[in-house]
């Protein structure tokens, strides 16, 4: 599968630098933020692959990196019985990345909640809006910025 | 069989209407099953057979607000579901009183963090707190039997009538203006 992949996608997008990384016996799959839509489109339609399936849709926030967040895509195929996991870097002075809930229906949610808790806008998608947390909250919990026991309040509570 | 047995002839008691009014009440406690999480389970195994909460005459879990005079808080209360309870709450018709039932809702128990409430009576006024994660049916028995000790040490003046005119007393006025 692993060689599949490869020979396929170097096919298909020869100019794009895809770093790949084994690890917890899954396969990932590192690359430019740009290609994700051309990608992600072309895993799920191209015969052979058929990754039909977006399980998830998360980020990572390294905090003190250069890139600091890390959007995170598991998706699998159910004709290979195989999983993948595709990451692309997201820097904070640009905080967004195109959505792929045109590709996939199931990233919607997932990419609201990954908006809701680190506050990475999703280009192009078609209902933005907090997953969790209270319309009127300015901020993002999952942000390792904020404390856990959050900004005191952030959240009106009714009155006694 | 018990005391009616010997008042046969025309027996009677004399008691007042404060004292009436109050057993009463904390004889038919109507509890609103506030329950928002695990807390529910142990609310819903007293209502049992083995526990038997109809020993204490509030076995009528009513899902309607209107038709309650005890809140069980059961469970963690979020900051966004605060509005909420607080909705069903000021339903409530008076008087009505407030069980914040398990560690969650007294405290924010082992949810110290930024979207749980860390403890009801921020914004609810609680009368019995039952500890416990999450209580055992005893304990919540337990609150309730002091929720019915505190109703009954109440009086009628404790509770008086709102300010608004009462249906009946619309009714009288009509009544009066016609004659």
């Amino acid at each position: 599968m692993k060689e599949l992949l490869n020979e396929k996608l170097t096919k298909q997008f020869p100019n794009i630098q895809f770093e790949v990384i084994e690890q917890f016996g899954e396969l990932t799959l590192k690359f430019d933020k740009s290609a994700i839509v051309n990608v992600c489109a072309f895993l799920k339609d191209e015969d052979g692959l058929k990754f039909i399936f977006c399980e998830d849709v998360t980020a990572i926030d390294w905090a003190i990196r250069k890139n600091r967040f890390t959007v995170v895509y598991h998706i699998f195929s159910m004709e290979n019985k195989f999983r993948l996991c595709l990451k692309v870097d997201v820097d904070e002075s640009e905080c967004s990345v195109e959505s792929v809930s045109s590709i996939w229906k199931a990233a919607n949610w997932a990419e609201r909640e990954a908006y809701d808790m680190y506050g990475i806008t999703f280009l192009n998608h078609p209902d933005l809006r907090r997953m969790y947390m209270p319309e009127e909250f300015e901020y993002h919990p999952l942000r390792k910025e904020y404390p856990l026991m959050g900004i005191p309040g952030a959240i009106p509570l009714p009155k006694k | 069989m018990g005391l009616e047995s010997k008042l046969i002839n025309d027996g009677f008691f004399t008691t007042t209407v404060d004292a009436l009014a109050a057993w009463a009440r904390e004889s038919s406690v109507w509890p609103m099953p506030m329950g928002i999480s695990c807390c529910a389970i142990e609310m819903m195994a007293s209502g049992d057979p083995k526990y038997d909460i109809s020993r204490f005459g509030s076995e009528v879990m009513r899902f309607t607000p209107r038709q309650c005079d005890l809140m069980i808080v059961a469970g963690t209360v979020t900051y966004k579901m605060a509005h909420v309870v607080k909705k069903i709450f000021d339903q409530m018709p008076e008087p009505k009183w407030v069980i914040a039932m398990g560690a969650c809702t007294s405290t924010g128990g082992m949810y110290r963090s930024y979207n749980v409430v860390q403890g009801i009576d921020q914004f609810l006024p609680v009368d019995i707190y039952a500890a416990g994660c999450p209580p055992r049916p005893e304990n919540l028995l337990n609150a309730l039997m002091q929720i019915q000790e505190k109703i009954g040490k109440t009086r009628v003046k404790d509770f008086p009538d709102p300010p608004h005119v009462s249906h009946e007393a619309k009714q009288n006025d009509l009544s009066l203006s016609k004659n």
